[in-house]
């Protein structure tokens, strides 16, 4: 059983989002998708104030299967990403709620409310 | 979709199971590359049941394997001594690729893979009909295989089945034991796919859950395909379906050395390899660490033309991404390509492989 916290919001590309104080969200991948792809090997993140479109591909993360894209929840501005997160990939598969891939300044915060919440994204990955 | 005897036991453990040419076999237990470090490390192994042995009996079994295979089964003197060989069609083609174990003159066993058993079965059908009616062709689909494989595989199988200690303790690398035959046979090789020390074990498929589970009581990890794919990729190993198909030929393949060539026999698909010159070959490409994950299909930008990658993945041993690729003929270990990964071309080193064996990496 793939574990699904509460406090988050989910794309049906299999990122999560939780919300930040300073307005921002972070995102990183479900453990749904960090087990459908096994061991993770290499990460690309977006660079910093990349502007993003809702669904537009932002990041590579590959295992020793195969290469994902991650996608922009929303629509924003990438303010930081996990630098440190490519010498620990390990941690993604462990702990995907800790291991986040990049924060953004969503355009419209309301796009958020928009995404699937816990119950929706159980549901929707049967 | 087909199963293995030891399909029940990988899903007890958990293991997530895929599409392997038609059969539902274990991907991994948890970590592909945990798997793979305990085979380079220490000793993991493989259901392997897919793959068909297949024995050749009768008068003429030499004779008939000297025509059929494109390495010459007449360097095999010594009873229970093993040879890689390609099985060819006419054109040079290969078949597939396998491993023949002599016993004695009339036996004779290969082990043929999974995806190609069915065809291989027709084809050597075929060849037996036209020279050598008499002899029997039987496929052991009554036996299940084990490989067990890593630096301490020796010693743990013997921990786990001290009934193979006598047969499997003084075979050399590359040589296959037979206890008992029939219905009851057990059989040990010193043989596998991993680039490391360890077993190919054939048992009847009624015994297959138990040797599994004693195996693992011993201490040796039940490893999936994934990492077995790693590991071979590591050793160099060709792949049937990525680096050797029906549309190229064992010298094109960096398979001539599986190739008897010098010796006046006749073999099929010889005289296409008389003549026909290639123009690829197959070569290791190499990454820098972090620089990204060669895949199989990514095309490989050379001064010489293009080539394909046929095998890519991340080596777990080397922390860095490694691939086999089949190249135009005149690339060089040592020069520099450039590979298509998504928008980027990244730059790869020319190497020969194998990349890792016995633990060690060799680049």
């Amino acid at each position: 059983m793939s574990s699904i916290p509460d406090n988050l919001r989910y794309a049906s590309s299999h990122e999560w989002m939780r919300a930040e104080s300073d307005g921002s969200y972070t995102v990183g991948i479900s453990d749904f998708a960090q087990e459908q792809l096994g061991d993770l090997v290499f990460l690309e993140v977006p660079e910093v104030g990349r502007k993003l479109a809702a669904g537009e591909a932002c990041a590579v993360v590959e295992s020793v299967k195969a290469a994902s894209d991650v996608y922009a929840p929303v629509a924003g501005e990438v303010v930081a990403v996990n630098e440190g997160l490519s010498d620990a990939l390990e941690q993604v598969n462990k702990d995907p709620y800790s291991a986040w891939l990049f924060r953004i300044k969503p355009s419209n915060p309301a796009d958020v409310q928009k995404l699937m919440d816990a119950a929706a994204y159980a549901k929707s990955i049967g | 979709m087909k199963t293995t005897p030891l399909h029940e036991t990988h899903r007890t453990a958990g293991a997530k199971l895929v599409d392997f040419a038609g059969w539902d076999m274990p991907l991994h237990y948890g970590s592909q590359i945990e798997e793979h470090h305990a085979v380079r490390r220490d000793a993991g192994m493989f259901d392997t049941s897919h793959m068909l042995a297949i024995d050749v009996e009768g008068t003429g079994a030499r004779a008939f394997l000297r025509y059929s295979l494109a390495n010459n089964v007449d360097r095999l003197i010594v009873p229970g001594k093993a040879q890689y060989a390609c099985l060819l069609a006419e054109d040079g083609g290969v078949l597939d690729d396998l491993i023949v174990y002599f016993f004695e003159e009339d036996f004779f066993r290969v082990i043929v893979n999974a995806g190609t058993a069915d065809a291989d079965l027709a084809w050597m059908g075929n060849l037996r009909s036209r020279i050598a009616p008499a002899l029997n062709l039987r496929a052991r689909r009554d036996l299940a295989m084990i490989a067990v494989q890593g630096p301490n595989a020796r010693d743990k199988t013997f921990a786990a089945l001290p009934e193979l200690r006598a047969a499997g303790e003084p075979l050399g690398v590359f040589f296959g034991a037979r206890i008992g035959a029939g219905a009851s046979e057990r059989f040990i090789a010193r043989t596998g796919y991993t680039g490391e020390d360890g077993f190919e074990l054939l048992v009847p498929n009624d015994q297959a859950a138990d040797v599994w589970m004693r195996l693992t009581r011993a201490g040796v990890r039940p490893c999936g395909l994934g990492a077995r794919d790693t590991l071979r990729l590591e050793a160099g190993m060709s792949l049937y379906g990525h680096e050797i198909d029906e549309k190229v030929t064992p010298l094109e393949s960096g398979l001539a050395w599986t190739v008897d060539l010098k010796s006046p026999r006749d073999f099929v698909g010889k005289a296409a390899l008389l003549v026909r010159v290639p123009t690829t070959q197959v070569l290791g490409l190499v990454l820098p660490p972090k620089g990204g994950v060669l895949r199989a299909h990514q095309v490989v930008h050379t001064p010489h033309g293009d080539g394909e990658i046929t095998s890519g993945t991340f080596s777990p041993t080397l922390n860095q991404s490694v691939a086999l690729a089949r190249l135009p003929a005149a690339v060089a270990p040592g020069d520099t390509v450039q590979v298509a990964v998504r928008d980027k071309r990244l730059d790869a080193r020319v190497v020969k492989p194998p990349f890792a064996r016995h633990g060690q990496s060799k680049i």
